[in-house]
Order: structure tokens, then sequence, then C-alpha cells
């Protein structure tokens, strides 16, 4: 492709999704700009119902078609927003690509996990059927599930959690995407798989030179595998920059709560689990402020004014914040 | 790291569909409903190429005779043998039956799928056009393309085709729609593939035992619908022999032999009990979360 290194492969400015809810209209996703070059890595880490999922979904283009989007999505130049879906599924599986949470419902019980890796490869690339399923062997082979020239006519039901899941992420890799979205691809597996698929993704990931978009709730889960990470809550972004920075350094009241709220091993017996008080709000009815303000212990009257700009506290490093002057002073996160 | 460690590896590939028949012949119902049809299609065979009697010979001097060896379930009023009407009726019964089902699935499962896939507005027309449809009985529909085309088996055929095509809208709207909603088909539409190949390929394959199971119940309504036609005179036309034909000759005799009406109305019963059982025991057989746990 004819993108030079410091063009950026996926480009995204001021996102917004407008979803109709059972309570009516609701901006689910509201200002996200991103940039990913060829190659980076970009963690979204968020509580539930934060607008995660609706934006990966808007990047790919599998929002309903009730859904309203604004502002713009560029792949390699190209806008995404407004294409068909006759030219989205050119893209879709073949340039961009989308691993989910559920490995245990992402497979057609009725197929044969053969074919449904084979299918985007024949689709995209018009290969003939068994060069198609030699190369899904080969896939399966390389996203480790054991003997997979055996196994690919088994069906879905055959295999285990964190095979499904391999299968999957073979399924998605198939053609060789620029881009994948990852979408909690641990979150329904047992800890001791977590690990193994997170470094399989991350391996892949540096192997092809593919850019990746990691979503989940953990934040250790982030800090290990991504370079650059987004804070989202309420559908904004409300802390965003390098990894190492927003870790050794938490700007946003929010960042700080999940950071204090997430568990420790080793913790003292009977030591509760520190939680942020009040939960995410509705979407239908999101504060005109600040969309942390109900819950933030530093909350002022101009919070709930206006929504807060980003500033950035150094390197790159933004936070959506007008009381960072006291939020940083805390000192909360891990120096490295 | 180390692949083969996470978790039980499970038996190799199999299809699916092993130990249907094992299990298929160990389901009481399935076994009974299948034999009840088998007996329908046996006789509908067995009349291409033999009957006792020809069931258009009319000999009114043997009129009205009860069972003999000769005629093992008697003659009707024109002396006509009821065992050669019977089995020859078959072969009308099993032709309507697969027409109008046919006619039905063809028509109610393309639009099902359609209505699924598309939802909006075209979703909105398909099933309001299918209430349209289904408020007018097959015999009102059969009344008015009879007035059009004149009374016949084909008119019926049509007409009972018609009359089960909303209730295939139906079943496959709402089935269709809640394999739309599984994640298997955002994954696959993530892969790159559009609404057409995702109907053809994930969401016709996931339906098809609903579908198998309803048109069973289908054709037995089919066929109970044929005999209310014809007993109307809407359907088969004489010298044809059909079931709910014999029914209708034996209306006006109904005291005289009443068995004239008992043997046609035998065969239907048996006719829609069997497809009724068999309908049931593939919707157990079928169902993969029942396959599943040997
Ligand atoms: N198709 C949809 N129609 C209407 N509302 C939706 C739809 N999809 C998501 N939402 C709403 O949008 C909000 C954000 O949902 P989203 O799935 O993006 O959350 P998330 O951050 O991915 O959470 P989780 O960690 O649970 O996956 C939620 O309030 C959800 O109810
Ligand atoms: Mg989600």
């Amino acid at each position: 492709m004819a993108t030079s290194s410091n063009a950026p492969l996926i480009e995204v400015q001021n996102l917004g999704v407008r979803l109709n809810t059972s309570r009516g209209p609701a901006q689910a996703v509201r200002g996200v700009s991103l940039a990913l070059k060829r190659g980076e890595t970009l963690g979204l880490v968020g509580e539930s119902g934060c607008g995660k999922s609706v934006t990966a979904l808007a990047l790919m283009g599998l929002l309903p078609d009730s859904a309203v989007l604004t502002g713009s999505i560029k792949l390699d130049g190209r806008e995404l927003i407004g294409l068909t879906d006759g030219e989205y599924c050119k893209l879709r599986g073949n340039r961009i690509s989308m691993i989910f949470q559920e490995p245990m419902t992402a497979l057609n019980p009725m197929h044969t996990i053969g074919r449904q890796v084979a299918e985007p490869l024949r689709r995209h690339t018009g290969c003939s059927a068994a060069d198609a399923r030699r190369e899904a062997i080969a896939l399966l082979d390389r996203v480790g599930l054991p003997d997979a020239a055996k196994r690919v006519d088994a069906y879905p039901h055959q295999f285990s959690g964190g095979q499904r899941q391999r299968v999957t992420i073979a399924m998605a890799l198939a053609c060789q995407p620029d881009v994948l979205i990852a979408d909690e691809p641990t979150t329904a597996l047992d800890v001791t798989i977590q690990g193994q698929i997170l470094d399989l993704i991350a391996d892949l990931v540096e192997e092809r030179g593919m850019s990746m978009i990691l979503i989940s709730h953990d934040l250790g889960v982030i800090a290990e595998n991504v370079q650059r990470m987004m804070v989202m809550y309420g559908g904004t972004v409300v802390e965003n920059g390098e990894t190492d920075k927003v870790f050794s350094r938490m700007g946003h009241p929010y960042t700080q709560g999940l950071f204090r709220a997430r568990p420790k091993l080793g913790a003292r017996k009977g030591t509760r689990l520190k939680t942020i008080a009040g939960t995410v709000p509705e979407l239908a009815d999101l504060p005109s402020g600040c969309t942390f303000a109900d819950r933030c212990p530093l909350v002022e009257d101009r919070c709930r004014a206006a929504p807060p700009p980003v500033i950035d506290v150094g390197g790159g490093h933004g936070v959506r914040c007008v009381r960072t002057d006291v939020s940083m002073a805390a000192a909360v996160g891990a120096p490295a | 790291m180390t692949a083969s460690a996470d978790a039980p590896t499970v038996a190799t590939a199999r299809k699916p569909a092993t130990g249907f028949w094992r299990r298929a012949l160990r389901h009481r119902s399935f076994v009974l409903g299948g034999l009840l049809s088998l007996l329908v299609i046996g006789a509908a065979l067995l009349s291409l190429v033999w009957t006792p009697w020809s069931p258009y010979d009319i000999d009114v001097a043997s009129k009205l005779k009860p069972p003999t060896a000769a005629h093992w379930l008697g003659t009707d009023v024109l002396g006509r043998d009821i065992a050669s009407l019977l089995l020859v009726g078959a072969r009308s019964t099993i032709a309507v039956g697969i027409i109008a089902v046919g006619i039905g699935l063809t028509f109610g499962v393309c639009l099902g799928l359609l209505a699924a896939a598309r939802k909006g507005w075209t979703e909105e027309l398909i099933m309001r056009m299918s209430d349209f449809t289904f408020a007018f009985p097959a015999v009102l529909s059969a009344i008015m393309l009879a007035a059009v085309a004149g009374p016949g088996m084909l008119t019926s055929i049509t007409a009972i085709g018609i009359f089960q095509i909303p209730t295939f809208v139906r079943v496959t709207r709402g089935s269709a729609s809640a394999i739309w909603a599984r994640e298997f088909v955002l994954a696959a539409r993530a892969s790159g593939k559009g609404t057409f190949l995702i109907t053809i390929e994930h969401v016709l394959p996931n339906i098809l035992s609903i579908l198998i199971v309803q048109a069973t119940i289908q054709f037995a309504l089919a066929i109970l619908a044929e005999a209310g036609l014809s007993y109307l005179g809407l359907g088969t036309q004489p010298p044809q022999p059909s079931w709910g034909r014999m029914l209708n000759d034996a209306q006006t005799l109904l005291f005289q032999s009443p068995m004239l009406a008992v043997y046609p109305g035998a065969a239907i019963a048996v006719a829609v009990l069997g497809l009724n059982l068999l309908g049931d025991g593939l919707r157990d057989l079928l169902d993969p979360r029942l396959a599943r746990e040997r």
C-alpha cells in the first residue's frame, strides 16, 4: 500500500454515534478521536456500558442501520462513513478484522471450523477450495490449535472455549488484515488461558505488522499489551496517552478510581475492594457537563456547567478534566 | 507457549448427524409417525401398479355391498370398490400435500428470510401482507379462485398453498431474526460476508430443523384442507378419487351405510396423525441441544 509509514493507517476524528435505545435515541459515543499508524497498538478501557464495543462496531461498519454516525473514520486516507454495505464487505475481514468476546457463540454451530476459517480467504482472495483449506490448516496450526490437520473438519461444539477463541483468531487473521480490533477477547476465558491468548495475539500482531485496538475493562491487560491507551467513560474519552505515561501519573479521577478498584493479589484478608461510588449513567440521560460529575470526588460547579476540554498534561498525555491540578497532585499510578 | 494446555480435547471430527438414526429408532412417536406415513405412501405407490379393481369401474348392480372376499371393504353407491378408491385417493392426498406445502414453503421461507434480513419497511410490508392473507381462510380463497379458474384439484391446491404462505413467513421470520441476533452472525459479518451469503450459509441451516417440523405439520393441515374443499365440491373433481370426495359422497347415505364415511375418515386420520407424530419426533431429534447429550 502506498502510505508512507508516518501517515496514520486508521484515523478517527470526532466520532459520534447516535443509537435508538429502548428509551429513545441516545448519544452512545461522542467526540472520540484516535489515530493509529501501521504496527501501533491502542488500548480502550472502561467500565461496562461506556461505549467501547459501540466504538469498535462503528469502525467495522457493523452498527444497526438505524445508528447515526457523525465525524470521520479514515482507513488509509479513505473515508469509511457513508460507504455502502457492499463496499464495506470488501474491507471487513480483509483489511480490518474483529475478534469478539464470546468464543462459545462466535462460531456457527452448523459448520466445521475449517470451513469457517477458509471462507474469508476464498471470498477475499478468490483462491481455490483446496488452497484455502491448506491455508486454514496452516493458520489453525499457527494459532496453536493442537492437531490442526486432523481437526479442521470438527464442529465448534467439540472444542473448549480457549480453543474456539484460537479458531476465531485464525478466522479474523485469515486475510492478513491491516487492523485488528479485539473486543475483550479473553473476558470469557479463565485466567491461565487469558494469558496464552493475549500472548498469541501480541505475537501475531508483531509478526504481521498489524495495528491493533484492544478493548478491555481490565487495566492490567491494557498495561501489558498496548503502547497507547484511551480511557472511556459515558461515551467519551476521558484520558489518553502512552500507556507508560498514563500509568505512571493518572490524571482523570475516573482512571484513578478504576486503578484503585482493581483487585490486588496478596491484599490482606478482609480488606474490601475499593469501588467507584455510583453507577454508569443511562445513555438517555447523560449529564450535560462532565459525564463523570455525579460520581467524581473532586466535582465542582463548573464541572456540571459544560463538557470539560482535553488538557495536555505533558507528552501527548491528555486528560478531559478541569481539575487535573488537584487530581494529579495525588500521584495515583504505578511509577515505573 | 504451550498450545495444547488449554482444556480437555474432545473427540475427533464427527458429523452432528451421526447417531441420528440410532436415536430416531428409539423415539416412539417418530417411529409410529414414520410407519403411519409410510403406510399412506405405500398405498399411493401400490395404486400406481395394482389395485384390486379399477376405481373408475361403475357397477350399479352391486352397489353398497358390505365387505366380501371380492370387495374387501365393500362398494360405494356407484358400486366402485372402496379399497381401490382409498388406494388411489392416497395419491391425490400426497400430491396435494407436497404441492401445497411446496408453494407455502417456497414463498413463505423466501419472504420470511427477506423480512428478517432487511428489517425496516420491507419487514413491515411483508408481515402486514401475510397478516392480510392469513385473514382469508383457505375455503374463501378456494371459492374465489374457483370462481375465476373453475373448481378442480389445481384450484384447491393453489388455494391451500397460498393459505400456507403466511404461516411459513411468520415461522421463518421469527426464527431467522433470532439467528440474526446471534454473535456468530456478527462474526461472519465482521469477516466480510454480505446479507445474502449470511442468509444462505448461516441463517438457513440454523432454522432448517424448525422448517422441516413446520412442514410436516402444514402437510397434515393441507390434507385436511383438501378433504374439506373436496367435501364442499371445490377440490378434486369426479371421477378422480380423493378421500375428501369419498366423504362428500358418503354424506347423503350417512345413516344407511355409515361405513362409507368411516373408511375415508380413518384414512385421513391416519395420514394426519402420522405426520403430526413424525413432526413431533423430528422436532426432538433435530434439536442440537438434545442431540448432543448422548
Ligand atoms: N444496538 C444497540 N442499540 C441500542 N443501544 C445500544 C446498542 N448497542 C449498545 N447500546 C448501548 O450503548 C451503550 C454502550 O454499549 P457498549 O456495548 O459499547 O458498552 P461496552 O463499553 O462495550 O461494555 P461491555 O464492557 O459490557 O462490553 C450501552 O448503554 C448499551 O446499552
Ligand atoms: Mg463490549
